[in-house]
């Protein structure tokens, strides 16, 4: 009786085979409940994550949060669901109004999407399929492709801007993201989630550390949250991609921005945490859904102390700091972790974990000594007096040159 | 019919009518985009023919980053690239028949071809297609050879990038 969710499938595949219904059309309803309870589970925690938020970014910020409503204010998001669905629907001139439509449901759309591969519990699991890591990057191409739909679709400039900067980010962010993705693909050899849950004895966050930290860092900027989140700059483009949306469609926005962070928090701790692994998880899989939602609230929390606490940086910093650091830095990773693995192929588990961590430090330690001879060549640099565009500046050039016609 | 067969029609032809649209529609953004129904289509056959790591290769090479990069670049350009003109011009016809011929040619080369009424054959669950795959790309007896040229194709597209974006030193 450990496992209900196996015990429950079984019991109701029984009652559909009971009614005379053939294996086909069995398994396509069981296979269509399956995703009807899988959404609406994931959109239940979804609700309360807008509370998880508030009332963690008021401990942070020294606040109480919300309070009023219920006990610790439970009901507060349903009372802010309530809120956003009687809004009124604006829409704002010159939008094209099926994209504008269209965004908001690719924007949580996928995310529901990548829980159809996360092992919750080695029994329950949508579907284990072969390529789900590459899965879980194919699924982020089309949020991504939900903000700029959202921008575009707007007619709005600060919109548009908040797109543009999108993009710059994603096509950036997602090549460190799948190299160091592929650092616990290479060690379990294998893209199956579960196969790569099943084989962390230790935890690859003990072998490949750094591949965990950069791991962190691209997802915290595919997820759009701060430090990285330039394409909603309050302070710049006012709120971009999401600037012209009111109501429920803002609120799709959002809401999917809160469960991937969720979601991104379940695929960290399967990847690097030993997933749905803890005490009991083996005997009884209905542990295993405890333990998964334990690391993959930890992993949330994470995010979110990140976001709290870091200021956003700029975007030539942003580009900066993933092609001159984080894209080398996980090329590097990659090539050794490749080859020690290869050399350690009969070697026991403490001895293997040992090599590759103390491979990691002297990787970190490089890493380190050769940015800090950096900052003494860019200290200097940076400390100089920068072009500004004063009257001045700009009549000296445009008194050589034409002046560039100014888009209307 | 099997439900194989049904979701196959039901794709080919909402690939079709969308691959229709990607070249009849006015606004540079929504071709973009229906394009991008396309590929998603032809992920979906991919699927049905077992070939998961083609389909997900699909989806994150050419909506992730091909049509990603296409969108940006038509938002790039000035007034969108809303065409008002005639989207026909006198050479219609020639292009049709052109296009006609095509199709019955190749159809009748199919329907000719002896592998055509061939059933796909099943294969094994505990066949990892994904390590075949990766085996055949990097054995001598495999694909190595295209494999490595194509890396290296690569490789120099990348520096060629690199030195075309590269700041001038006076």
């Amino acid at each position: 009786m450990g496992d209900p969710v196996t015990f429950i499938a079984k019991w109701f595949e029984g009652v559909l085979i009971g009614w005379g219904l053939e294996k086909g059309p069995t398994a396509v309803i069981m296979n269509l409940v399956g995703v009807i309870v899988i959404v609406a589970f994931v959109m239940i925690i979804d609700i309360f994550l807008v509370w998880v938020e508030r009332k963690v970014v008021a401990r942070f910020q020294d606040r109480l949060g919300p309070n009023r409503l219920g006990p610790f204010g439970l009901i507060q998001p349903i009372a802010d669901v309530i809120k956003l669905l009687i809004k009124e629907n604006i829409y704002p001139q010159g939008i094209d109004r099926f994209i504008y439509n269209l965004a908001p449901l690719l924007g949580l759309a996928p995310v529901l999407l990548l829980w159809a591969v996360i092992p919750l519990s080695p029994t329950t699991v949508g579907t284990d399929i072969n390529v789900a890591v590459l899965y879980l990057v194919a699924c982020g191409a089309f949020v991504s492709l939900g903000i700029i739909m959202g921008g575009w679709a707007s007619n709005n400039k600060y919109a548009l801007l908040g797109a543009f900067r999108e993009v710059a980010q994603m096509i950036s962010y997602e090549i460190p993201m799948v190299i160091s993705l592929l650092i616990p693909v290479l060690m379990a050899r294998s893209m199956q989630l579960n196969q790569i849950i099943l084989s962390q004895n230790i935890w690859y966050i003990v072998a490949a550390p750094l591949a965990a930290v950069i791991f962190l860092i691209s997802l915290i900027a595919e997820l759009g949250r701060a430090p990285f989140d330039i394409a909603e700059g309050e302070s710049e483009i006012v709120a971009g991609f999401h600037i012209e949306y009111t109501g429920m469609k803002f609120g799709m926005f959002y809401a999917g921005e809160l469960l991937h962070a969720l979601t991104f928090g379940g695929i960290f701790a399967s990847l690097f945490l030993g997933g749905w692994r803890g005490i009991g998880a083996m005997t009884y899989p209905i542990v295993g859904i405890f333990w998964f939602f334990i690391k993959a609230y930890f992993m949330y929390w994470v995010i979110m102390w990140v976001k709290y606490s870091l200021p956003r940086i700029r975007i030539d910093q942003m580009l900066n700091f993933n092609w001159k650091l984080l894209t080398p830095l996980s090329l590097a990773l990659l090539m050794v972790t490749a080859i020690l693995d290869k050399l350690m192929t009969n070697v026991p588990a403490l001895v293997y974990n040992g090599v590759l961590l103390a491979a990691n430090i002297v990787i970190a330690w490089i890493t380190v000594m050769i940015l800090r001879k950096r900052s003494k060549k860019e200290t200097p640099r940076v400390a100089e007096p920068r072009p500004i565009a004063r009257p001045d500046a700009i009549v000296s050039t445009s008194a050589s040159t034409p002046a560039t016609t100014s888009q209307s | 019919m099997t439900p194989l067969q049904i979701i196959f029609i039901i794709n080919a032809v909402i690939t079709l009518f969308a691959a229709i649209k990607v070249v009849t529609s006015r606004n540079l953004v929504h071709a973009a985009l229906w394009l991008i129904l396309v590929f998603f289509g032809i992920a979906v056959f991919f699927v049905m023919l077992d070939a998961g790591f083609l389909a997900v290769a699909q989806v994150v090479i050419y909506i992730g980053a091909i049509a990603i990069l296409m969108i940006f670049t038509i938002m790039l350009t000035r007034r969108v690239a809303k065409d008002s003109g005639a989207q026909l011009n006198s050479n219609w016809w020639g292009g049709g028949i052109l296009a006609l011929i095509m199709f019955a040619g190749i159809t009748w080369i199919l329907t000719h071809w002896q592998r055509f009424q061939t059933t796909a054959p099943t294969i094994p669950a505990t066949t990892d297609s994904v390590r075949q795959l990766g085996v055949g790309l990097v054995s001598p007896n495999g694909f190595l050879l295209p494999f490595e040229v194509a890396s290296v194709l690569l490789v120099a597209a990348l520096i060629g990038a690199i030195m075309v974006a590269r700041e001038q030193k006076k």
